[in-house]
């Protein structure tokens, strides 16, 4: 690595670092020293280039060479009429993170149950840090990816939730992270902590959004855990502006029996990686992870998915829907590694992608990487064209060429969805899902048919 | 209802169709029968605007509007239907959505309401019913995973439901058994009326037996070589296309 260019690009977080230091002296030491390590380890590696495996195809420079400001919290000037749109019907509450800081006043609670624990993870660290211990940190893998190094470094605000052995919560949880500008390219490192007790079941719906155009580089760490049973899904939903740097990691960790649903939609976002890394620890564990990323413009959507089978019979599903048009770059990174004891092993992993114009790119590398025997796993990937067959068959039945182009990409994206437990968490997805895809429809969009137009080009 | 005259069109640069005339009137069933090869398919697919196939004489008039200068969809609209020979797959888009989707597109452009799901729903099943379809096929996605058969009733299903003025049937009745040909052929009588001309494509005269045409056409390299009554299809029975082969292969 190249040390000496790394150092100069990464003045501006040795500041922002320091910064955070002396504003969180008070802080346990293990908090204090997992940073200062995870920093050390950044500093060391610096970001990845494409010569690193994992990013052969994501190009991140434009991150590196930038300067971000690490935002200040409590200057959000949103108020709540600004935020209606992203109100999910009937949620049990709605935690908003304003450039990754917690912001009370647009929060709400109201509806959240008792046995549910929702706030900031700041507020858990100032008040309860050691019942945190356990967990945080404790399954995120920084050895491998620098950005979690980086996360974890800037460790200090995101959301905590925590819901009680044995208890059903039917209304999905929000988590909204709202970017709003400030002039120069801001960035936040938000740290999500979420852990679903034995025999819970839970909705969580954590959404990145932005109010502004302008830069901003999101980092974001959210560990996951599914305790014994625990039946549990997380909805990702990334539509940030299109000059917005994203990089996501959901760190899963199944225990014995539990059941983890995994479904992230990805629309927004110059550059944008998601990072998926389950790992099945206890026997019976089921996970089911389901993709859809819709590109256009230049945009770049990078799908990490590195799933660990580390016990027997265990199941998983794996599916990522690609729809990319204009100069858009996607990549599928599929990886499932059954280790030894992971015997009687249920995988089965399809990645199936769109392109709609010539200019549009798909990188997709499906790998599997098999120790133990007794297992079953599958993989495959597929890129193609709009079906013209079936959109002539559309047509012929009388459907004008942009709505049959339309209902064609929404029977794809479409599968996706069908994944998705029917709720209000659906019913949300579902309206990003279509509000997404319509300028995406070239030629002419629906509509009523204009007779007098377009008609000359047979005969 | 619909006038072709002198039709050439091409593949690729290939003629198949080499100068086609017909004419049909409204009320009438016409059998067009064939050879494989002859162009029949692609005579059905040019009049439903197909634009992979490009004409390069001739004109077809449907209903006094010239139909070679409309899209696929706006034939739909003006009252064309062709049930495919091979119907496609559509994966992720339910039956009864697509249907009522392609009825209020063809509603919109005749300036009428268009049918909510309540109002649409009754009206499919009775289709469905008289096709022999049972209801389940209403949620399920258009044709994926339908038998041979299935898939053609599904085309029935769709002709029905759009009530179009012209219905050209492209080998509807190729693969099916007797007891599925009946069916089909059922609820093509049904669709019989004095307003509606039917086209049958086909290659067997076994349709003709349960669907009696008042005129049969012989199609063969691309030209109209013989027309006559139902009786000719009985006479392509007992000769085969044997009889027109050697006429035909000097030519190719």
């Amino acid at each position: 690595m190249a040390a000496v260019t790394q150092v100069a690009e990464l003045g501006s977080y040795v500041e922002a670092f320091r910064e955070l230091e002396q504003r969180t002296i008070r802080q346990p030491d293990w908090l204090r020293s997992m940073r200062r390590d995870a920093f050390a380890r950044f500093c060391d590696a610096g970001f990845p280039t494409t010569k690193d495996e994992d990013w052969r195809f994501t190009n991140v420079a434009a991150i590196a060479r930038g300067s971000f400001a690490a935002a200040a919290a409590g200057n959000s000037r949103l108020t709540m009429e600004e935020l209606q749109p992203f109100r999910i019907p009937g949620a049990a509450c709605r935690l908003v993170f304003v450039n990754g800081h917690f912001e009370p006043e647009l929060s709400d609670k109201a509806s959240c149950p008792p046995a549910v624990e929702a706030g900031s993870l700041a507020g858990a660290l100032a008040r309860n840090p050691e019942t945190l211990n356990p967990h945080l940190g404790r399954y995120l893998n920084t050895q491998r990816d620098s950005f979690c190094c980086l996360n974890t470094a800037f460790l200090e605000d995101g959301a905590y939730v925590r819901i009680a052995k044995g208890t059903v919560v039917e209304a999905p949880l929000h988590l909204l992270f709202v970017f709003i500008g400030a002039g120069e390219p801001l960035m936040a490192h938000p740290r999500n902590l979420l852990i679903a007790e034995p025999d819970t079941q839970v909705d969580i719906v954590e959404e990145h959004v932005s109010l502004a155009e302008g830069i901003f580089f999101s980092n974001v760490v959210t560990e996951l855990v599914a305790q014994e049973n625990a039946v549990l899904s997380h909805h990702m939903i990334e539509r940030e502006n299109r000059e917005a740097f994203h990089v996501s990691t959901l760190r899963i960790q199944a225990a014995r029996n539990a059941n983890v649903r995994s479904h992230s939609v990805l629309t927004g976002g110059a550059l944008v990686r998601n990072n998926i890394h389950p790992v099945l620890s206890g026997e019976g564990a089921e996970c089911l992870i389901n993709g859809l990323f819709i590109g256009d413009g230049h945009q770049h959507m990078d799908n990490y998915m590195l799933l660990e089978h580390a016990s027997p019979h265990c199941s998983s599903r794996q599916f990522y829907n690609g729809i990319l048009d204009g100069e858009a770059h996607g990549v599928f990174h599929g990886r499932i590694i059954v280790h030894k004891d992971a015997q009687k092993t249920d995988a089965k992993q399809t990645n199936r992608n769109l392109l709609l114009s010539d200019s549009a790119q798909i990188d997709t590398k499906p790998q599997l990487e098999i120790y133990a025997d007794d297992v079953k796993c599958t993989h495959g990937a597929t890129i193609g064209q709009i079906d013209e067959e079936a959109l002539f068959y559309l047509r012929t039945r009388g459907l004008k060429e942009g709505s049959a182009r339309q209902l064609l990409l929404f029977a794809f994206a479409g599968e996706c969805l069908e994944r998705i437990a029917p709720g209000a968490a659906r019913t949300y997805i579902e309206r990003i899902i279509h509000q997404s895809l319509p300028s995406r429809v070239r030629p002419f969009s629906g509509g009523g048919l204009e007779m007098d137009r377009h008609w000359e080009e047979v005969g | 209802m619909l006038e072709i005259r002198n039709l050439h069109a091409s593949i690729n640069h290939q003629e198949i169709l080499k100068g086609i005339d017909l004419t049909v009137g409204v009320g009438e069933i016409h059998a067009i029968m064939g050879p494989n090869g002859s162009g029949k398919s692609t005579l059905a697919q040019v009049l439903a605007r197909r634009e992979t196939y490009e004409v390069t004489q001739g004109e077809v008039q449907f209903n006094g509007k010239d139909l070679l200068a409309m899209k696929a969809e706006e034939a739909a609209c003006e009252g064309l239907f062709m049930a495919f020979q091979y119907p496609i797959e559509v994966a992720g888009i339910s039956n009864a959505y697509f249907l009522r989707a392609a009825l209020n597109a063809q509603r919109k452009y005749r300036g009428e309401e268009e049918l909510d799901a309540i109002d649409f729903l009754p009206v499919l099943r009775e289709k469905m019913r008289l096709l022999g379809m049972e209801e389940r096929f209403q949620s399920r996605s258009v044709n994926e995973g339908f038998s041979g058969g299935e898939k053609k009733r599904n085309e029935i299903v769709q002709m029905a439901v759009l009530e179009p003025k012209l219905a050209i049937l492209d080998e509807t009745d190729s693969g099916l058994d007797i007891d599925a040909l009946k069916v089909v052929a059922a609820g093509v009588n049904a669709m019989r009326s004095p307003d509606r001309a039917i086209v049958l494509v086909t290659h067997y005269q076994r349709l003709l037996d349960y669907i009696v045409p008042d005129f049969v056409h012989v199609l063969a390299n691309g030209r109209m070589i013989r027309s006559g009554g139902p009786e000719l299809a009985l006479e392509l029975e007992n000769k085969g296309y044997g009889w027109i082969e050697p006429v035909t292969t000097g030519a190719l």
